[in-house]
């Protein structure tokens, strides 16, 4: 019932006469024109810059563009998110939301542990690595 | 009528009739599929997580062959995602001719959605085919594996999804919008804007960032 009444311009009132068996009560959302346009127009603006800031050389300091694409990719992850996936904290009672906050939790453990631990492993293992390299013709 | 839940006990009921029934005022789904897609997504989100640890991880470590700014052509991964994009869209417009109940509509977005699911799946073959023929194959250096690694089994997961839109066109096609095809219709369009999520990802990640150096 709660899908129905925030549907702006009343997209299921075609079918009123077989509500009972094609399932309303799915859980889906209702997806509007309005809000894939949104997310559509977004995401090509949030794809066109990065690309524009890597192809045409914006900024003098390459750490500089990748902090600032990696910006974009987060931002436009979201958009994604909430206009095409139809995330909210609502659906599902919750959730959907509980699952994807514990996956974040689990992805960001595993990108930042590995990046941070191989990283210091090859600056510490380098040193006798480049000794053993000075023998090889 | 699943919001309804009847106290069956009888001495309830004689003891205080208006409490035969409560209605929740939740919206309770008839059943879990789309949840249980969700976390099927939601795990293969962890698949694609180590994929780019790993990619994180060996990407530097070009065993003195090419880099990512030798080999990527970056004007070929602005079509590529650009296509990706579209169809999403694409999608999008499906499911909502699905929910105006119109089949022929839901099948001509879907297959613009296939068709341009199936020219970045082309394009990307054509550019592993290059690279492999350029000698920067996945066993050339640790980068190419999981370079190799990654986008291929993103590659692979489109080219499942465009089989599964296949498959559900047949089934729309026979049966048209029964409850059944409207929920699996609803599991691909979460598993196709997935696919487009770890996208950015990988054109962000993989391609703008290898191409820096």
């Amino acid at each position: 019932m709660s899908a129905h009444t925030d549907t702006p311009h009343g997209a299921d009132h075609g079918h009123g006469a077989h509500d009972d068996h094609h399932g309303h009560d799915d859980g889906a959302p209702h997806a509007t024109f309005k809000g894939y346009m949104t997310g559509f127009v977004l995401s090509v603006i949030l794809t066109a810059i990065p690309f524009w800031l890597v192809m045409g050389n914006v900024f003098d300091k390459s750490s500089t563009t990748a902090m600032v694409i990696l910006g974009f990719a987060v931002v436009q992850i979201l958009v994604h998110m909430v206009y095409f996936l139809h995330m909210n904290a609502k659906s599902e009672h919750g959730w959907t939301m509980l699952a994807l906050i514990f996956t974040i939790v689990v992805v960001v453990i595993t990108l930042s542990g590995s990046l941070w631990v191989m990283y210091h492993m090859n600056h510490n293992m380098m040193p006798g690595m480049m000794h053993d390299m000075h023998k090889v013709p | 009528m699943s919001d309804v839940t009847a106290l069956s006990t009888p001495g309830a009921i004689s003891a205080n009739p208006s409490a035969r029934y409560y209605v929740s005022g939740e919206h309770h789904p008839e059943n879990g599929t789309m949840l249980g897609f969700w976390l099927y997504l939601m795990s293969d989100c962890l698949v694609f997580a180590c994929l780019f640890a790993i990619y994180g991880v060996l990407g530097r470590s070009f065993a003195a062959g090419p880099s990512g700014a030798d080999l990527f052509d970056l004007r070929l991964i602005a079509l590529n995602t650009s296509l990706l994009l579209l169809s999403s869209i694409t999608y999008g417009f499906a499911m909502l001719e699905m929910q105006s109940n119109k089949v022929r509509g839901t099948m001509i977005w879907l297959v613009v959605t296939g068709l341009l699911g199936a020219g970045f799946i082309g394009i990307e073959l054509f550019e592993f085919a290059h690279l492999i023929h350029e000698g920067a194959g996945p066993q050339r250096s640790a980068f190419l594996s999981s370079f190799f690694a990654l986008v291929a089994t993103h590659g692979l997961h489109v080219t499942f999804g465009i089989i599964w839109l296949i498959v559900l066109m047949a089934q729309v096609a026979k049966h048209g919008f029964i409850a059944a095809n409207r929920r699996r219709l609803m599991c691909l369009s979460m598993f196709w804007h997935f696919l487009d999520v770890v996208w950015i990802g990988v054109f962000t990640f993989v391609y703008l960032m290898g191409v820096l150096q």
